[in-house]
């Protein structure tokens, strides 16, 4: 079978534009998710003639948007406000995982999350992480860890 | 879940175009002839389209001119000015940059020709054939106003037969006749 072919960019941001602000309202709260909304696309919009076929387009929205994610926790927030609660009813698994990993550090959570959540691959993870496969895989390894001994306290 | 805003929306198509990450920007244009889909690359218009089927005009924009295809108001706002002043009555000639770029050299030529015919006037296949130093190939200039993409702007509607017969038009012969009318070509 071929590849999917890239949809025109109208598309890509269509179809996932909802589910990427939503993400970001959850892990930065309204104000800060707006800017990291435009910027998401916009990184989107940059990179995207460069990809070669239209498959895992949600992954990698998500790469993109986690990046930044991590990228403003890293900052120092003036006006902190609690992320808004996703409703509890047929929450996807993604979404599960994230609130399991709630209270793990920045990094260890992305990683945790875009790994068993997403399913995206450690390279991918590492290249969301801006650091690499190896890094990436450790920072998993290190939240599921975390997770299991949070589980038996 | 809150959706995502019109204002935010709208301020992220913005800053698309303004940090010239498109290849084509679009938007709807309403006009008396309907809505017009309305599309430039940073070169300028390269496409009009009558009762376009989005999906499939934004697929063929990407094949031709890259996949950063988004729409966007503000690249197309002088256009659209300058198609309200057109169907309002005072305008009567476009100033507008075209990209024709991925035209055959014939089609540039006929279509260059055919933006001198002025406003009102009107002129047979085989006479905009001559003016193109093509004067046997009227049929095939038939064909280049059949495939004009910038339909109105370059006034392929100005083009009839011999015999003073409308003969056709790619957006339907009713519009043919709208604009002729508007421009006091016909009574």
């Amino acid at each position: 079978m071929t590849p999917m072919t890239l949809p025109p960019f109208e598309r890509f941001y269509e179809e996932h534009r909802e589910e990427i602000y939503a993400f970001l309202v959850r892990r930065l709260g309204r104000d800060r998710a707006e800017d990291a909304f435009q910027e998401t696309f916009l990184r989107a919009l940059r990179a995207y003639p460069k990809l070669r076929h239209g498959e895992h387009l949600r992954a990698w929205a998500y790469t993109i948007a986690s990046r930044l994610a991590i990228d403003e926790h890293r900052r120092p927030r003036a006006d902190a406000e609690l992320p808004e609660l996703a409703s509890l009813d047929g929450r996807p698994a993604f979404a599960q995982l994230e609130h399991l990993a709630d209270e793990l550090p920045p990094t260890e959570r992305a990683a945790v999350v875009l790994r068993y959540g997403y399913d995206l691959d450690y390279a991918e993870i590492g290249a969301a992480l801006g650091s690499n496969a190896t890094a990436a895989r450790q920072a998993a390894s290190a939240g599921i860890r975390r997770l299991r001994r949070k589980d038996d306290q | 879940m809150s959706p995502v805003s019109q204002e935010l929306d709208r301020r992220f198509r913005d800053a698309a175009a303004r940090e010239q990450l498109l290849d084509v920007a679009y938007d709807l244009v309403d006009t008396p002839v309907g809505a017009l889909l309305v599309a430039a690359t940073e070169r300028g218009l390269c496409r009009i389209a009558y009762d376009a089927e989005p999906e499939q005009e934004l697929e063929r924009l990407a094949r031709s001119f890259g996949v950063r295809v988004l729409r966007s108001a503000h690249p197309i706002d002088a256009a659209r000015r300058q198609l309200d002043e057109y169907f309002e009555g005072t305008r009567q000639r476009f100033d507008l940059a075209v990209d024709l770029k991925l035209l055959a050299d014939f089609n540039r030529r006929v279509l260059r020709e055919l933006a001198r015919v002025p406003y009102g006037e009107v002129v047979t296949y085989g006479e905009l054939a001559s003016r193109a130093a093509r004067p046997r190939a009227a049929r095939a200039v038939g064909t280049v106003m059949n495939r004009n993409p910038l339909p109105i702007v370059l006034p392929c509607h100005r083009v009839i037969g011999s015999t003073g017969k409308l003969v056709g038009y790619a957006g339907g012969l009713e519009r043919k006749e709208t604009l002729l009318r508007l421009e006091g070509a016909l009574l």
